[in-house]
């Protein structure tokens, strides 16, 4: 009976020695350490399986102190890895029966991660969430957003317009078109972006409807035209505020090159 | 605009978005070299249960707080 499995944090490229990631701690606070093999280096950590194993897992996962206290360790060793170069971070509680496995997988997969670890480097990932208000959208209440004499954009303008004949219906439909366009013009400053399914309104603990819930893969030359093309939509779209969260490690950007 | 930064004193705001990320992000090993967990459909099932205890974590007052 196996008593002890191989948590799995990211895969990089070259193969590392064994204690280069000897100050980092995974979320058993064992050491993270590296399994080499076919050019490349998992960073990996044992765990025993009467926490970390299936059954331990699935009941765990149910647990939310233990599930965000991992979540954070996990994504707090893969981001410290990425601070020394690109990572393809591995989904949260993939567990590894044992060393030759991964080696194995470095093997079979070795074109792929390549792949990946190339599309990745020296970009960041950064998450842009639209919150809509409603009201705000069809006009319900005053905007109050623009200050007299500030030059509105045509879409400000046409929102104006919009906004004194708007249903709610209306408004989600006005929304959904600000989504898509910032979608779009954020796409213009990124290598890559993909819309996620919107968190549940519960766990945002907003109010406003989420109409986005983008991520996007930036150049890491272009993080700050980003950010302030992100700020400036936020401030042209009234009834509309956007979020930034990041830089994270490649999350969504690395698993769709290598995913079986 | 709010400005998140999980990597520093941030982090409890951006659980949903760690989550996100980590349990529907990354890439995902399936077959008998591995423990049957990186199951998307079991960690979904778990986020639905989790949504309330997690919505009740996260009062709006602290994503305001979090505005940069």
């Amino acid at each position: 009976m196996l008593s002890e499995g191989v948590w799995t944090y990211a895969v990089i490229g070259g193969e590392a020695a064994e204690h280069s990631f000897g100050r980092l701690r995974g979320v058993a606070g064992e050491p993270v350490r590296a399994v080499t093999g076919s050019g490349l280096t998992a960073a990996v950590g044992t765990v025993r399986l009467d926490e970390f194993g299936e059954e331990a897992l699935r009941r765990h996962l149910e647990d939310l102190d233990w599930l965000a206290a991992t979540a954070r360790v996990h994504d707090a060793v893969i981001s410290e890895i990425a601070r020394g170069g690109a990572v393809v971070p591995m989904r949260m509680a993939t567990v590894f029966l044992d060393d030759a496995r991964v080696r194995g997988l470095l093997a079979a997969r070795h074109d792929d991660f390549v792949s990946a670890l190339d599309r990745v480097t020296a970009r960041q990932e950064l998450g842009v969430k639209a919150y809509a208000d409603p009201k705000a959208l069809t006009g319900e209440c005053g905007s109050g957003e623009h200050q007299s004499g500030e030059k509105l954009s045509g879409t400000a303008y046409l929102m104006r317009r919009r906004r004194a004949l708007a249903s709610q219906d209306d408004a989600f439909r006005i929304a959904a078109a600000h989504a898509d366009r910032i979608h779009a013009g954020l796409l213009k400053h990124a290598v890559a972006g993909k819309r996620k399914p919107a968190s549940d309104r519960r766990l945002t603990g907003r109010d406003g409807w989420t109409v986005l819930n983008g991520t996007y893969l930036v150049d890491e030359g272009r993080v700050d035209v980003f950010r302030a093309a992100v700020a400036t939509i936020d401030r042209n779209t009234p009834g509309i505020e956007l979020e930034i969260t990041g830089p994270w490690p490649p999350y969504s950007f690395a698993g769709d090159v290598v995913g079986l | 605009m709010t400005e998140v930064l999980p990597a520093d004193n941030n982090r409890e705001v951006a659980l949903v978005d760690l989550l996100d990320r980590v349990l529907a992000g990354g890439v995902v090993i399936t077959g008998d070299i591995t423990l049957s967990i990186a199951d998307v459909d079991l960690v979904v099932i778990s986020l639905r249960t989790l949504i309330s205890s997690v919505g009740s974590l996260l009062p709006p007052a602290d994503l305001a707080d979090g505005a940069g």
